[in-house]
């Protein structure tokens, strides 16, 4: 009974790729040969960058898309990680039993915030107070989407950073305010150090969780497929590209295809990631133990 | 240098306190901006009634029917193939062998695959390849299974959650003192009846933690029922296993980007949202009370 569904697991990983290759490479090197990463010069005019699978000579360039899913990914990183390391050192540092017990579970609910209601909040409120505070063009851009998606973000590299910092040894601590450390030095010199891969490994796991998040970019970020550096634009991602457009598109067309294969990209990208970061974490883990 | 390092110190601390509190200012923001706008529209009728006249009136009872049929079907199918894999790794596999270490790998991973690519798994899999395959096997063809329907939602939402049901029942697993197996094999209890009548009766709690958690993550996602079965707007309540349905979290998002007035949808919108808020920090914190008490078993050991 067990082997089975040990079998079982390994088929459903196993099969969550294969259809998705399998019948995009099939379909793909027929119609699309090799305008995917390359540029897509159109018919003797300037080359662009365009993602407009809709249309009567449509257009599959990702590099839209990838800008876009990059530019979201690491301003929502940016804004998480500050945020949530420096959170996580308190609790497990300096902070008194009443201040944990509020900050955890604000954190464990703050996990249990389905990704459409913090979408949905970011489109209906944020995205107002934002345009009317900074005057941006465009209502739905990179930094609305961004700050939704750190929200998503923040938990994971909270508990992983917080694990990570309460691993670490008590004789490290004993030993540091004995030579006449204060409590903040042992906190930035020693505890912050020796936690180190595991803030590094919380961001990796962290940078995983917002690359593959759907609903709120889809909801937040204008869905417009352009290629510029300025967060204030609309974007398109990945994720909201395969949401967005699988509902409309025939299937077994290139377009289908094409998603397909955004999907399989997609999971291949968090699976490296999450395999590393958690190899990361198990070595730290495996080290702290050993020193102690 | 005392004073300097004090000063130091003192903005170190300074800014790790700013940071928990954005936080919780962020948390209470949104909460409060919910319940502030969604309490006001929650009545009976909007529980009960279906919605009308282009969803600016009229309630949203099939959504939660629908989010509580996708969800039940969810756990009957995740339950058990969960449990048997913590139990598998737990309890029969030798420790620290390879197998158990590639079973922790794989679900640690699977936790970690973007709620969309399960979505658009469930499309290849389910719908493609199993619904198709069943209809051309039994219904000559006929498109009967091979379509978004309700079976194959909760199906790619039971792959979604089953990291959930085997960290839980896992922890559980671990919180049963070696000395109950060894008195019942002492006994002269086979393997499979230490497991049945030990193990798995002092391990309900944390399946129960398990499931409960799963269904809160199950009813609040969207991306991955999207194409596997969630309707639009249906004016029936699903019948059969293939029948599509409606979904709380898949009608706010239709709520929130497909409305032609929003203005006129807001306060259904709100409500919506917070009943879905409600009803997924109800289980949340349910799983967290049982798990409070499981670990504080574990602590004292008995």
């Amino acid at each position: 009974m067990a082997i089975l569904s040990l079998i079982l697991i390994f088929i459903f990983i196993g099969k969550e790729a294969l259809p998705i290759f399998t019948s995009a490479e099939i379909r793909k090197e027929a119609n699309l040969g090799r305008l995917f990463l390359p540029r897509a010069p159109r018919a003797g005019a300037d080359t662009e960058l365009t993602w407009q699978p809709v249309s009567e000579n449509p257009k599959y360039s990702l590099l839209p898309l990838l800008a876009g899913t990059l530019k979201v990914t690491v301003i929502a990183v940016i804004i998480a990680i500050p945020l949530a390391v420096l959170a996580a050192l308190y609790t497990a540092e300096f902070a008194p039993p009443w201040a944990r017990e509020t900050v955890k579970p604000a954190i464990e609910l703050l996990a249990g915030i389905p990704s459409v209601v913090v979408g949905f909040f970011c489109l209906m409120v944020l995205a107002g107070w934002l345009q009317r505070t900074f005057g941006w063009t465009f209502r739905l851009n990179a930094v609305t989407a961004g700050i939704g998606l750190s929200l998503a973000v923040i938990p994971i590299v909270y508990t992983v950073c917080e694990d990570a910092f309460s691993s670490v040894p008590q004789t490290f601590r004993e030993g540091s305010i004995a030579m006449g450390a204060s409590s903040w030095q042992t906190a930035s010199r020693v505890v912050l150090p020796a936690g180190m891969p595991g803030v590094l490994a919380a961001c990796v796991l962290g940078f995983g969780r917002a690359i593959g998040e759907t609903m709120i970019v889809l909801m937040a970020s204008g869905n417009a497929a352009i290629l510029s550096l300025s967060p204030t634009d609309s974007i398109r991602t990945f994720s909201a590209t395969i949401a967005a457009e699988l509902g409309e598109v025939v299937v077994g067309s290139p377009h289908y295809h094409v998603l397909f294969f955004i999907g399989a990209f997609l999971f291949l990208i968090t699976f490296v990631i999450n395999l590393f970061g958690h190899w990361w974490v198990g070595r730290l883990q495996k080290r702290l133990q050993g020193a102690s | 240098m005392i004073e300097r390092s004090r000063v130091v110190g003192g903005l170190f601390q300074f800014f790790c306190i700013v940071a928990c509190a954005l936080i919780i200012v962020m948390l209470v923001v949104i909460l409060g901006n919910i319940v502030a706008n969604g309490a006001g529209s929650i009545t009976l009728g909007f529980l009960t009634k279906a919605p009308e006249s282009g969803m600016k009136s009229g309630g949203i009872f099939p959504a939660i029917f629908g989010t509580f049929a996708l969800v039940v079907l969810m756990t009957i199918a995740v339950i058990p193939l969960g449990v048997a894999t913590a139990i598998y790794m737990h309890e029969y596999a030798p420790k620290r062998s390879r197998i158990v270490h590639l079973v922790r790998l794989a679900i640690q991973n699977l936790a970690g695959v973007p709620a969309i690519v399960f979505g658009l798994f469930g499309l290849g899999f389910f719908i493609e390849f199993v619904g198709r395959g069943i209809d051309k096997a039994f219904y000559g063809g006929n498109l009967v299974y091979g379509q978004p329907a309700i079976v194959w939602a909760a199906l790619t939402l039971a792959l979604l959650t089953m990291p959930t049901v085997v960290v839980a029942t896992e922890e559980a697993l671990r919180a049963i003192p070696q000395s109950y197996r060894e008195v019942a094999y002492s006994l002269g209890a086979t393997r499979w009846q230490v497991i049945r009548r030990v193990v798995l009766p002092q391990a309900v709690g944390g399946i129960l933690t398990g499931g409960i958690l799963a269904v809160s993550r199950g009813s609040g996602e969207v991306a991955p029922v999207m194409f596997t079965g969630a309707a639009y707007f249906l004016p029936e309540l699903p019948k059969q296993l293939n029948n599509q349905f409606m979904e709380l979290g898949y009608h706010v998002y239709v709520l929130t980007t497909q409305s032609p007035d929003v203005e006129a949808t807001k306060p259904i919108l709100y409500a919506t949202v917070l009943v879905l808020l409600s009803l997924t920090f109800l289980l949340n914190f349910s799983a967290i009370m049982i798990r409070a008490q499981i670990r504080k078993r574990l602590r004292y050991g008995r």
